[in-house]
């Protein structure tokens, strides 16, 4: 995920400039060059960074953790050939498609993500952008904004929040969260995930396409996998229907993003309220002449009370891999 | 049902709208309990009931709900204020005629119309908010008033968290930032968390308490002002607006408008909120002393505002247009096609109630 807004390129992160204390454990920072935010403040405190952009590889045969910020370029085996010893890689994203999870395990290195620390953030984005759609808020800014409301008149209606079926993809920590947020909107909530939770109150559909015919609005929030790829397709969107909305804060391709876009040109779909995309930063041009889609530049994920949190999941996820103890956030592939 | 199946078919059929909105508790309620009425012997009134086709109904506000227009001309002689072009000649040529009034939060029924109207009995109000309406001289006079409460709290509540959102997670701006296509040139700036945010309420009425339940899912701590401390409720009370609002992130206007309400929200207020600080105003404009709010949100002194409403609708400060830090919206609260009908199920209901000589459904006075 992305900690800044700005788009200058400093040489270096500010943390890595020297290589600290040497008594400290070696973490190796995994970026972009172009991924210029501010490290966690605490970090050097507790270990020895390594940029890996500015640190000579030869001296890393002996690593044994990285961690990847930015979101960073993918680790695939050819990246993980050049760490003999690594044991763990730490992500400060939910998500870790860019992580090959399958030759990591292959290799006994466990890996970590943001853990809970963005759920509420992403939970909170999935419903305002699900009573954004529903209640056409963004639209009716604009319409006021455009001056519209004194010359057109009253802004068409919208619907309901309240009493909708709301299915969501993925049950995890996120998909959690916004389902005990919309169960106090009086909305039926009902899920998908790999294993049904019979702990849960709510209802339980094997497929995508079983929860979508069951749905007035299907939020995906599970991850993006081999299995989870384009897992809203078509034939999905077909049983939704034409009142079907869907709100997608997982990952682009969960949704077959060419699909969508037909699907709501031709109005065979309610709406969208999309805060990722197949090819970020471009979205589709022709969504941007769609009252009932609204779209959000990948900002779902974090707020900066959130990042105080972050530090300590990937600081406490390092410590007890140092300290031999069990991981707090790991990646259960 | 509340008729007995021995009513002739022509009585049922009046009521039959009501027979497929079960969205609606309240009619939902009456229902049921009128259903449960048939295990008592029945008494079926023998006194006719006088065709409704020939009441006249005076629509105040503009016909701007199709299914409202519809259910009413089914049912009775209708007449719209709005598309008649000599309306005092029209009010006296009807006066002897007109029996009901049907308005809106727009307009209702003031004392000059209700003096206008010798013959009325009934405003049924299409809105939960009563002041276009004169309540007072209603009561002097005997005639009767229904709102339509209950079917539109859902709605506003859920559009006041929509707003809270839409404001601390910037959302419409991110979709302008979208689709101007200033992305590829860069992320979006970071946003501010809702969860665990402490929302204040003014009102804590049916719509106030929808709110703060919502709220709560999100971690949020509810406190609130109203004129005494609600017995029963673990929200934290405070006793005035001023220590609410220098006590709270966000602070939400969910109470009626009255004479005390007026511009309950002042200078003193939104200094108290801050320049942290978001309001949302869900009840009316003139709870809100616009001009100050203005200035407020121009200066900096106020972090954003979600509005629903505003003190001279359709008409909005052009100053706020450019800022991002509002969200503005076109008195949308309650406009859902599902509780629209529902609302319209009520008007008409009620009249018809009325003209039954059946209890009010939902009344006021």
């Amino acid at each position: 995920m992305a900690v800044t807004g700005t788009n200058q390129s400093p040489p270096a992160l500010s943390a890595t400039a020297h290589d600290g204390d040497d008594s400290l454990p070696v973490v190796l920072i995994h970026r972009f060059p172009t991924f210029t935010g501010s490290l966690f403040p605490s970090l050097p405190t507790h270990f020895r960074l390594l940029d890996l952009l500015t640190t000579d590889a030869s001296n890393l045969q002996s690593a044994t953790a990285i961690l990847c910020v930015g979101p960073p370029p993918p680790v695939t085996p050819e990246f993980l050939d050049r760490f003999p010893s690594l044991k763990i890689v730490v992500c400060s994203s939910v998500g870790v498609d860019h992580v090959d999870l399958p030759e990591c395990r292959r290799r006994g290195i466990v890996v970590t993500n943001a853990g809970s620390a963005f759920a509420e953030d992403v939970a909170d984005y999935a419903v305002a952008l699900l009573i954004d759609v529903l209640r056409r808020v963004s639209a009716a800014d604009r319409y006021v904004r455009a001056g519209s409301w004194p010359v057109k008149g009253d802004y068409p209606l919208g619907s309901k929040v309240s009493g909708k079926r709301v299915g969501i993809l993925g049950l995890g920590r996120i998909g959690s969260a916004i389902a005990t947020r919309l169960a106090a909107f009086g909305c039926q909530i009902r899920y998908s995930s790999r294993k049904e939770k019979p702990s849960l109150p709510f209802a339980f559909y094997k497929t995508a396409l079983d929860l979508a015919a069951n749905s007035d609005v299907l939020i995906a929030c599970c991850a993006l996998t081999d299995e989870t790829f384009h897992v809203i397709n078509g034939e999905v969107m077909t049983v939704l229907g034409k009142r079907g909305v869907i709100i997608n804060v997982g990952r682009g391709s969960l949704v077959d993003e060419k699909e969508l876009v037909e699907f709501l040109l031709r109005g065979d779909l309610g709406g969208a309220g999309l805060d990722v995309f197949e090819d970020e930063p471009h979205v589709p041009k022709e969504l941007f002449a769609l009252d009932n889609v609204v779209l959000s530049p990948h900002s779902a994920v974090v707020t900066p009370e959130s990042i105080g949190t972050l530090q300590d999941v990937v600081i406490g996820n390092l410590k007890a891999f140092f300290a031999g103890q069990p991981l707090i956030s790991p990646v259960i592939d | 049902m509340w008729f007995p199946k021995l009513l002739p078919v022509t009585e049922r059929s009046l009521l039959r709208p009501f027979l497929h909105h079960t969205t609606n508790p309240l009619l939902h309620s009456s229902t049921t309990s009128l259903r449960q009425s048939n295990l008592l012997p029945r008494r079926v009134s023998t006194a006719a009931v006088s065709p409704m086709e020939s009441i006249s109904v005076l629509m105040t506000c503009p016909p701007v709900h199709p299914y409202l227009v519809e259910a009413l001309e089914k049912r009775f002689t209708l007449h719209k204020l709005d598309s008649v072009p000599d309306k005092p000649q029209f009010l006296s040529s009807h006066r002897d005629s007109i029996r009901a009034v049907v308005g809106n939060a727009a307009a209702g029924a003031d004392a000059e119309l209700i003096d206008q109207l010798p013959k009325l009995e009934i405003v049924s109000s299409y809105s939960v908010g009563l002041d276009k309406i004169d309540l007072a001289k209603c009561k002097e006079k005997g005639i009767r008033v229904t709102n339509t409460p209950d079917v539109l709290t859902d709605d506003v509540a859920d559009l006041a968290l929509g707003l809270m959102l839409a404001v601390l997670r910037r959302l419409c701006e991110s979709d302008r930032y979208v689709r101007s296509g200033l992305w590829k040139k860069g992320d979006y700036k970071l946003t501010t968390k809702f969860s665990g945010k402490t929302v204040g309420i003014i009102g804590l009425g049916r719509i106030g308490m929808a709110i703060a339940q919502r709220a709560e899912a999100f971690s949020c701590p509810i406190s609130y002002f109203s004129r005494s401390q609600k017995p029963g409720i673990n929200y934290k009370y405070h006793p005035s607006v001023v220590d609410l609002a220098a006590n709270c992130d966000i602070l939400v206007v969910a109470c009626a408008l009255t004479p005390e309400t007026r511009h309950i929200i002042n200078r003193e207020v939104i200094d108290a909120l801050g320049p942290k600080g978001v309001l949302i105003n869900i009840g009316r404009g003139p709870h809100v002393d616009e001009a100050e709010l203005v200035s407020a949100l121009v200066e900096g002194r106020l972090g954003g505002a979600g509005l629903d409403v505003f003190q001279d609708e359709p008409n909005v400060p052009e100053e706020l247009f450019k800022l991002e830090n509002v969200v503005l919206l076109p008195h949308v609260g309650s406009g859902t096609v599902e509780t629209r009908q529902a609302m319209a199920d009520l008007v008409v209901g009620n009249l018809e109630a009325h003209f039954l000589n059946k209890p009010l459904l939902t009344p006021v006075v």
